[in-house]
């Protein structure tokens, strides 16, 4: 087999949500079969074509309780073309004929009394789908009565999760904001370095069946020896060279798109999650209701930033990092190995991506855009707060988390990623050199 | 496997809609980068506008076929402004990052469900075309020479698309040579050299933004005729390294460079994803290894180790000559 992982139809779902994905699994295993048997009848191919049928699936969740008997239908170009019942553990599936870009509707009668959508027209929703692929469907439910949550409480709400959402991207930005500070590199392939992590701990933890927790750490391993071994064989080889900072930016744009496909090639386009901590129950603390394992996240990431930023202020290693980002040669004249503190600063951001990769996929899914989708907010938190300098990529970073989740408020959360790209072309108008970056011609 | 279709379809790949669209946003790009040293990552932004221009002027504001054409090819100069005023006296990365951001700010926004009246949402525009293919004088058959062979609206838009690039290359090269061609070069060279010779520098740059823009917008008309649809996905960051990696294998800063660059490009992946694909169906490469599913992957795989395998080892790409272009140039 040359695929590290199982397909999706396949896979195992994790303890938590095994019942509900065999359900749904048995739901859609005769139809699969049926299709195939279809197929094969049709084209005279080999079952591999089982592979090709595609559909819809999703789980109805009103606040931990699994909604029954709802009903959900796919229409393409506006005409109904599937059809299925959320079961016991409100799962549903729709096997669809071709693919494409359906609406998925949800059925507000169908549900039980007193529960809705939480949002305006959050029954309906768009699902792309791809050949062969089981495309996600999220609806959010909430209570019937909608006053309850207030303007207030939710800006609180949603800044809670902007201060986890900046401090996961900002494990990912201090690590391009140092490679930036120390190379001069602009890596556009930090985005895959996210999501190679996610996918490296989704191996560990699904494929080989590890908790997600020591799962993660081997995931580290594998990031670090990754960054170990890219500065050794590429970048280092390039530095010699002496490759143009632009040559070098373009060679990591090649790399993102060889990693990206790369991942698609061998897990596939649809989403995956953990096998732990995938779903849980909400604690609520007043107004916010947040999973503990977010408060983990927030908890983790604040300790992992705060321990390398005591490491560049006061260790050896860490002095000898900002002087070689202030001036790589006088860092060589004082006796500085340049070239080791460079290939330290690779395994640092990698590993530090990996982890914020981790964190990203526990709330997002496991895919192999991931990364490569907040690759621009990366730039935007770095920027923001000044290339090259790592507390700056920090408060950039929270910035931008922060901005983007809150923004919801006022503009459709589809755009939300707009609002924080605007905000980093303006930053780089009219401050380019960023919150805490130091004033220098720029141009 | 069946070595006739593979043969035939790259051949017709040569001078296929790819290829031209490719070709003109390369074109654009080789403005941008190969003569000036603008490291514009946001190229397929400029085609974006374009085949929305013309999309939304036909279907939306009832315009008529050549109005839309000129209200995206507007839209393409008002882009360039935009992206120019604030960014061109910024350091070459800062303008990489702007310009690839912008790009995907202009998709974001076309796939909107807000602009679902105007844009089509994600499923994007259709029934925009018929202006052009009504002005088609060929009448119904086939057309080409040898196993190449087009029906008469392909072999249309073809005539049309490859006229623009013969007319653009000769346009290039004329500009190239004149004394505004080569201030741009002394830019891409020493901008600062330029600059103390009395030159208005972020003006010239924003002359040649706005003319390498353009080109994208031909290409995004090309690329929106052909599929007599616009789909907003088809336009993402992909389109620009497609275009960028056509240039820069067949030279940057060369007047055919884009254009052979760009024919290589789309007929050498056309020949491999139906080598592959008749390999897997002949099961020469067993499915376990690569599936129907997955050959279409494998081009974007090649396009990275291509980009930079060429920028490692033959940054002057086919045609260029490693003395004229200094790669770090801003």
């Amino acid at each position: 087999m040359g695929k590290i992982l199982p397909r999706p139809v396949h896979a195992s779902g994790p303890p938590a949500r095994r019942t509900a994905r065999t359900l749904a699994t048995a739901a859609v295993a005769p139809v699969l079969a049926l299709a195939a048997l279809a197929l094969v009848l049709l084209a005279g191919a080999g079952p591999a074509l089982a592979q090709d049928t595609q559909g819809v699936r999703g789980t109805l969740n009103n606040a931990g309780e699994r909604v029954e008997g709802a009903v959900i239908t796919a229409e393409l170009d506006g005409e109904v073309v599937g059809e299925a019942v959320s079961d016991a553990a409100g799962a549903f599936a729709i096997s669809v004929p071709e693919p494409g870009d359906y609406v998925i509707k949800l059925d507000l009668d169908s549900l039980p009394e007193g529960v809705t959508v939480r949002e305006e027209g959050g029954e309906e929703r768009e699902v792309t789908v791809r050949p062969g692929a089981v495309s996600p469907a999220l609806f959010v439910l909430g209570e019937g009565n909608r006053e309850t949550t207030g303007d207030a409480e939710r800006a609180l709400q949603l800044f809670v999760r902007g201060l986890q959402f900046g401090l996961v991207i900002a494990m990912g930005a201090i690590g391009l904001s140092l490679i930036f500070g120390t190379t001069g590199v602009t890596n556009f392939a930090h985005g895959e370095f996210l999501t190679g992590g996610a996918i490296a701990a989704y191996f560990f933890n699904v494929t080989v069946g590890m908790n997600l927790i020591p799962a993660t750490l081997c995931a580290l391993v594998v990031g670090a020896v990754f960054g170990y071994l890219i500065d050794k064989g590429l970048w280092g080889p390039l530095r010699r060279r002496g490759t143009g900072l632009i040559a070098a930016l373009v060679v990591s744009i090649g790399l993102s798109l060889v990693l990206r496909y790369l991942y698609l090639y061998f897990i596939g386009g649809s989403s995956r999650s953990y096998a732990q901590y995938a779903t849980q129950q909400p604690l609520s603390f007043g107004p916010i209701s947040i999973p503990p394992r977010d408060l983990v996240i927030m908890g983790l990431s604040t300790l992992v930033l705060t321990a390398v930023g005591i490491a560049l202020i006061k260790t050896r290693l860490g002095k000898a990092t900002r002087a070689v980002a202030d001036n790589p040669s006088l860092a060589a004249t004082s006796g500085i190995d340049v070239e080791r503190v460079i290939n330290l600063v690779w395994v640092l951001g990698t590993a530090l991506a990996v982890l914020g990769g981790v964190f990203l996929a526990l709330s997002q899914q496991v895919s192999y855009l991931l990364g490569f989708q907040i690759l621009l907010l990366l730039f935007a938190g770095v920027t923001l707060g000044g290339l090259g300098t790592a507390f700056g990529a920090l408060v950039g970073s929270l910035v931008i988390g922060i901005f983007t989740q809150m923004s919801t408020l006022v503009i459709p959360a589809e755009l939300q990623n707009v609002g924080a790209l605007v905000v980093l072309i303006l930053i780089l108008v009219v401050r380019p050199q960023g919150i805490l970056g130091r004033a220098e011609r720029v141009g | 496997m069946d070595f006739g279709v593979i043969l035939q379809n790259t051949l017709t790949a040569l001078l296929n809609a790819e290829a031209l669209y490719l070709a003109l946003a390369a074109i654009g790009l080789n403005i941008h980068f190969g003569y000036t040293g603008l490291l514009n990552f946001g190229q397929v932004g400029f085609l974006t506008v374009a085949a929305y221009g013309l999309g939304v002027g036909v279907t939306y504001l009832d315009l008529p076929f050549f109005a839309a054409i000129a209200l995206g090819l507007g839209l393409a100069v008002l882009l360039a402004l935009l992206l120019g005023i604030p960014t061109l006296r910024l350091r070459a990365d800062y303008l990489a990052i702007v310009t690839i951001a912008s790009s995907e700010v202009l998709r974001l926004i076309a796939r909107s469900a807000a602009l679902r009246d105007v844009t089509g949402g994600s499923s994007g525009l259709t029934g925009f075309a018929d202006g052009f293919y009504d002005l088609n004088p060929l009448p119904n058959g086939r057309y080409g020479f040898g196993p190449i062979d087009y029906n008469e609206t392909r072999a249309w838009l073809l005539i049309v698309g490859w006229s623009l690039v013969v007319l653009g290359c000769g346009l290039v090269f004329l500009l190239m040579r004149s004394p505004w061609g080569r201030v741009l070069k002394a830019i891409r060279e020493d901008e600062d050299a330029v600059r103390s010779l009395g030159k208005n520098v972020v003006g010239y740059k924003m002359q040649s933004l706005i003319l390498g823009g353009l080109f994208g917008a031909l290409g995004g008309f090309v690329f929106a005729l052909a599929n007599s649809s616009i789909q907003p996905d088809n336009y993402s960051t992909l389109l620009t390294f497609f275009a960028f990696t056509a240039m820069i294998l067949g030279g940057a800063g060369r007047i055919l460079g884009p254009v052979v660059g760009a024919i290589v490009f789309s007929s050498f992946f056309t020949f491999l994803e139906n080598t592959l694909v008749q390999a897997v169906r002949a099961d020469i490469i067993p499915t376990s290894i690569m599936d129907s599913n997955q050959v279409g992957i494998v081009r974007f795989i090649l396009v990275g180790v291509l980009l930079m395998a060429l920028m490692i080892f033959r940054p002057q790409g086919i045609f260029g000559d490693k003395k004229e272009l200094a790669l770090d140039a801003r």
